[in-house]
């Protein structure tokens, strides 16, 4: 305050009084007032500045001709052409080849890096260690394959997904569901799959189990049970599940099929984004 | 005669809550048609029961307080109501296990969060501003309430209204607009108490004894008048039937943003500001035994806090589909209303010169005082966060949050407590409250707890800002939305334990007035008839 309040009592009231309340008569604080004012007139200012005023076909633009729209699109500008050369490397750039050229590499791997914690960091997590049903991507088990191509490929086309016909595309029997096989068939191979890696609920079925696997399941998971992954048929002997490996789990998969869907980003993304995010995943751990 | 029409309104009411629980639509629908059936029905018996049996007349020079007490008993309940479903929630957000899988579907927090919201700025505030809107208007205008025991059907109709919009809630039954989800139903049950509660307030003034309104009762009738318009433009809803909760909103795309946030947003400046004025007017020169500081200040500030907050909603949608020479408005208008909202924190601040040392002994006044201070605090932190460019950083981040907490349980709650330990003594006549000291546990619990609130949602909201937009030297984002989420853990952990010290104040409240009005020593002769001051 400017200057030293006046002492209550030396100010008159306005005379009223409701209930016993009374009110001084004192001036407004001239402080107050006077930045009450400076408000008004900055506001004033403001609004000739900047877009304000609706008028009859349009609002008035503002002398400095900002606007929000114009602002985002200079920056992402600012940000297109500090990038575009580099990105023109990478998009022309042999991606099996891509380790040779550090700065390229680099670059690839820190938009890679931006890209996956926007887009793909909700299935399989800000550190891409996945999820029951959304694969670890810092492991060397590969689906689809684990090279930097058919990690590009997966990444541009998805998995299962209607969108994209180049859609990378299997499907397991719901052996359950269909009556294809009988629950005690079910519960035998379950047991044969689960000792691959583990304790089987009820070993004296193993052996009937491995007979039913090598009928019903090998074309795709392997003699072996290796899996394929020109077809996505994962791994079965690594203990490294996608959805869950003990005995429930693995009968629930028998009987029902997994229908795991991955969008097509190729659509969304831009070739030198998906080619980054390629690169990123590739380096994790896991990349062949 | 009029009990026949009663009778047949209950009976034609109950008839139709009962197919509306057969035909319901939705579980929410059902259980509404149910609680409305209930209502109806034994309000139908009651007034049978009554009828063409002798009335005593009502007393017309008698101050109407028993709306007053049943109003004080209801803001306390919904208050620890409210602060129990907040605590929850921060706590919730903190250790998302506690949203049970038992409770799926209507404890979770996307369910618990409206109820939250709603119980404690409509059940709590509004209580608040119900019981003391009626106590001040008839004590500033020297005249019972009018319209009979009209007050007492916006009592409970308020009542049901709170009842009717927390289940649905849980239910599922929301029209998803912030602070007005209550569906069409119940929309129009608040409309017609809210009609009510203006004939109420109107016709007090009107049959004043006093010659000027006195200015708690114009910031009161801003708020009722405001707040009718706003709740009638936002929710002019179609429903898809009769016998659903489910409604479509006329407004289309960013027009309904815009008319969501005109509301919202005079929700805060006529509820909680306006109304709140109202009994800081009141209590704190009552509290204080001073006159207003000054009456020129206060016509001013009113007319120009009137006129300024209806314009500034457009603050709440900066960087949005709305047009920016909307948002650019918003923004002004915000800004320029920072001197007119800071005359009432003067107005209520320099009454007190003169008996600043009653701060020392009163710790009554003291909690007026420092809900002043926290609107102060708070009504320049508007103005500051509608400003675009700090709006995108503290949009979307917990600073919102901080900031409307500490105008909600510095400001508003604070100074219901206040009016809480005025009133309770005064309607029960009590020579005073139970224990000072534990007016004393509860400001200081409260005001600590307000501290962590504020404090611990700046720090989260300025750095999960900071996160969201932090980019390297290439342009490219470096957070994760789940790494913004996981850094702020140890903060809300802070928060919530500011609720629980905000709560537990509340309990200690609560303790205190059903003392005051059990054990207090009894005051005599009080002053209930209505005599005008001048």
């Amino acid at each position: 305050m400017s200057k030293k309040p006046v002492q209550p009592h030396e100010i008159p009231t306005t005379g009223h009084s409701w209930d016993g309340i009374e009110e001084f008569d004192n001036p407004m604080p001239r402080w107050w007032l006077w930045t009450f004012y400076l408000c008004i007139i900055w506001g004033i200012g403001y609004t000739i500045a900047f877009p304000a005023w609706p008028l009859v076909s349009g609002a008035t633009a503002g002398l400095l001709g900002w606007s929000t729209r114009g602002d985002v699109a200079a920056d992402i500008a600012a940000v297109d052409e500090a990038n575009g050369p580099i990105n023109a490397r990478l998009e022309a750039a042999d991606m099996t080849a891509l380790t040779s050229d550090p700065e390229l590499h680099g670059y690839a791997v820190s938009a890679g890096a931006a890209v996956f914690k926007t887009w793909c960091a909700q299935c399989h997590g800000s550190g891409a260690a996945g999820a029951v049903g959304y694969p670890n991507l810092l492991d060397d088990d590969w689906l689809w394959g684990g090279t930097i191509e058919d990690i590009q490929t997966t990444v541009a086309h998805g998995i299962r997904n209607e969108e994209d016909d180049d859609a990378r595309y299997s499907q397991m029997p719901a052996f359950g569901r269909d009556e294809l096989l009988e629950q005690t068939e079910i519960a035998a191979i379950a047991n044969y799959v689960v000792s691959l890696s583990g304790e089987p609920q009820d070993a004296s079925v193993v052996a009937n189990g491995a007979v039913l696997f090598e009928e019903n399941c090998a074309s795709c998971h392997g003699e072996n049970a290796e899996g394929d992954i020109y077809q996505g048929a994962p791994n079965l002997a690594d203990a490294i599940w996608l959805y869950g490996g003990s005995y429930a789990d693995v009968v629930e998969t028998i009987s029902n099929a997994r229908f795991g869907v991955m969008p097509a980003w190729s659509g969304r993304l831009s070739e030198a984004e998906i080619r980054s995010v390629t690169a990123y995943v590739h380096q994790l751990g896991g990349g062949e | 005669m009029s009990n026949y029409i009663k009778l047949i309104a209950l009976g034609l009411i109950t008839f139709f809550a009962m197919l509306g629980i057969n035909f319901a639509r939705d579980l929410a629908y059902q259980v509404h048609a149910v609680i409305i059936m209930l209502v109806a029905g034994g309000l139908f018996l009651y007034t049978l029961r009554k009828t063409d049996e002798p009335v005593a007349p009502l007393p017309t020079n008698e101050y109407m307080d028993g709306v007053v007490r049943a109003g004080v008993i209801a803001t306390a309940f919904w208050g620890v109501v409210g602060f129990l479903a907040g605590t929850f929630i921060a706590f919730q957000l903190a250790f998302p296990a506690l949203n049970f899988n038992w409770a799926e579907g209507f404890a979770n927090f996307g369910r618990l969060r409206p109820l939250h919201t709603s119980a404690v700025i409509f059940a709590f505030g509004g209580n608040a501003l119900l019981a003391s809107s009626f106590y001040v208007v008839q004590r500033t205008s020297a005249a019972r309430l009018w319209g009979g025991n009209l007050a007492w059907f916006v009592f409970w109709g308020y009542q049901l209204f709170i009842v009717l919009a927390a289940t649905g809630y849980l239910l599922g039954g929301t029209q998803s607009k912030e602070y007005a989800e209550p569906e069409w139903y119940v929309d129009l049950w608040l409309t017609v108490v809210w009609v009510a509660y203006l004939a109420v307030y109107l016709g007090t003034i009107i049959k004043r004894r006093e010659p000027h309104i006195y200015v708690a009762n114009w910031f009161f009738l801003a708020f009722i008048v405001t707040v009718a318009m706003l709740h009638v433009v936002n929710n002019l809803t179609i429903p898809v039937s009769i016998w659903g909760s489910k409604s479509v909103i006329v407004w289309p795309g960013v027009q309904d943003a815009m008319v969501q946030w005109w509301y919202g947003h005079n929700a805060v400046g006529f509820f909680l500001t306006a109304g709140f004025l109202g009994m800081m007017y009141y209590f704190i020169p009552k509290q204080a035994e001073r006159p207003v500081f000054s009456y020129k200040l206060s016509i001013i500030h009113f007319w120009a806090l009137i006129f300024i907050y209806i314009w500034a909603g457009p603050h709440h949608l900066h960087y949005t589909a709305l047009p920016d020479w909307a948002s650019t408005l918003g923004m002004v208008f915000s800004v320029v209303l920072w001197m007119p909202s800071w005359g009432g924190m003067i107005n209520g601040l320099m009454t007190l010169s003169g008996a600043w040392d009653k701060l020392r002994t009163d710790p009554v006044l003291r909690m007026l005082v420092i809900s002043v201070a926290f609107y102060g605090m708070t009504t320049f932190e508007g103005p500051m966060m509608s400003i675009r460019a700090v709006n995108s950083l503290s949009h979307y981040t917990d600073w919102t949050i901080g900031h409307v907490h500490s105008g909600a349980l510095g400001w508003n709650g604070m100074i219901s407590f206040g009016a809480l330990y005025y009133l309770t003594p005064v309607l029960w006549k009590r020579d005073r409250l139970y224990s000072l000291g534990l007016v004393s546990w509860h400001f200081w619990l409260a005001t600590i707890g307000i501290v962590l609130y504020a404090a611990s949602m700046w720090v989260t909201g300025i750095m999960e800002g900071l996160m969201w937009r932090e980019v390297d030297a290439n342009g490219f984002l470096v957070n994760s939305f789940a790494d913004t989420v996981a850094a702020k853990f140890p903060m809300y952990v802070v928060r919530g334990l500011g609720g629980v010290m905000y709560l537990s104040g509340a309990l200690i409240m609560c303790y205190n007035l059903w003392m005051t009005v059990r054990k207090a020593p009894a005051k005599e002769a009080s002053l209930s008839v209505a005599v005008p001051a001048e």
